[in-house]
């Protein structure tokens, strides 16, 4: 086993994925070098990647949301960008990760509409969602389905 | 702000609510950094070392194989540290090889037994449960106090 030299050590790592019928990847990448220092901006299909010292990075993506809150999604990323280890230039296919990316990327525009709409509904009008703890019941629908696909 | 357990620990969505709502969210990616960032021996590609699975042994006895405990030692200290939690019951993109699926039950059942705030949900299948989700999430988020 050899050494192992940690790069970009004491610095953290972020994605900005947009999903906006407005901003586009290339926007952001613009906005983020204008307002960024001593920062690394990496620009990729569904998004950015920055890394930097935590309250640089921090405030990059703060002033970034606000070009497109609701459609601006922000989480943190354990590898720095283009690490040979992760990069999908170096190993080939998709990113290990993206494939659960883009699995939530079907979700996130109804997220977007949630979070579009609480700013005009009232918060406590809201009903609760469906508890997955709850004990469900087998509707008749439900059985009626299950009966056909049995038939068939 | 409250340090808040996401499940699935990758999961963007919830990353990206828990921080929005001014709290902490606790995902793998804080835990991979920790040991991407410290020198030690090179272990590629998540410098896990045959240290890991040793102390995976606090929370998964020594007949659970290797991979589970290894992987519990990324999301155990988390799991302890963890104020509150957020688990999506249907996150099928957290399936993967048995050792996933293993920890990924052992991660349920540790945050079922502790003592802290847990919100279930599944994942919105449209525009109104999407409304519904956000806001069961900020409630939940909103009451745990702390900075907004």
């Amino acid at each position: 086993m050899t050494d192992y030299t940690p790069v970009h050590a004491g610095t953290v790592t972020k994605y900005v994925v947009v999903e906006s019928f407005d901003i586009t990847p290339a926007d952001l990448g613009i906005r983020a070098y204008e307002i960024s220092k001593d920062t690394m901006v990496k620009e990729t299909c569904f998004g950015l990647v920055i890394n930097g010292k935590e309250e640089e990075v921090n405030r990059v993506v703060a002033e970034l949301r606000k070009i497109d809150p609701d459609h601006i999604f922000v989480k943190d990323r354990g590898f720095p960008p283009g690490d040979p280890r992760r990069c999908r230039a170096n190993i080939g296919g998709a990113r290990p990760g993206y494939h659960g990316m883009e699995n939530e990327m079907t979700v996130i525009p109804y997220v977007s509409h949630g979070l579009e709409a609480l700013k005009t509904r009232d918060i406590a009008s809201v009903p609760p969602p469906e508890n997955p703890l709850d004990h469900r019941e087998l509707g008749i629908a439900r059985l009626k389905k299950l009966i056909e696909a049995q038939e068939s | 702000m409250a340090k808040v357990f996401i499940y699935p620990a990758t999961s963007l969505i919830l990353s990206d609510l828990v921080s929005r709502y001014g709290h902490t969210p606790l995902s793998s990616a804080v835990a991979v950094r920790e040991r991407i960032q410290t020198a030690g021996l090179e272990s590629p590609p998540l410098q896990i070392t045959p240290e890991e699975p040793k102390k995976g042994l606090r929370w998964a006895a020594v007949e659970v194989p290797a991979g589970v405990r290894g992987r519990m030692a990324l999301y155990g200290p988390q799991i302890e540290a963890a104020e509150a939690a957020i688990i999506i019951n249907d996150a099928d993109l957290s399936f993967g090889c048995m050792g996933c699926a293993r920890t990924n039950e052992l991660v349920k059942y540790l945050l079922r037994q502790k003592d802290i705030p847990k919100l279930d949900l599944y994942y919105p299948k449209s525009e109104e449960e999407g409304v519904r989700f956000v806001a069961a999430i900020k409630r939940f988020l909103d009451g745990l106090g702390g900075k907004q």
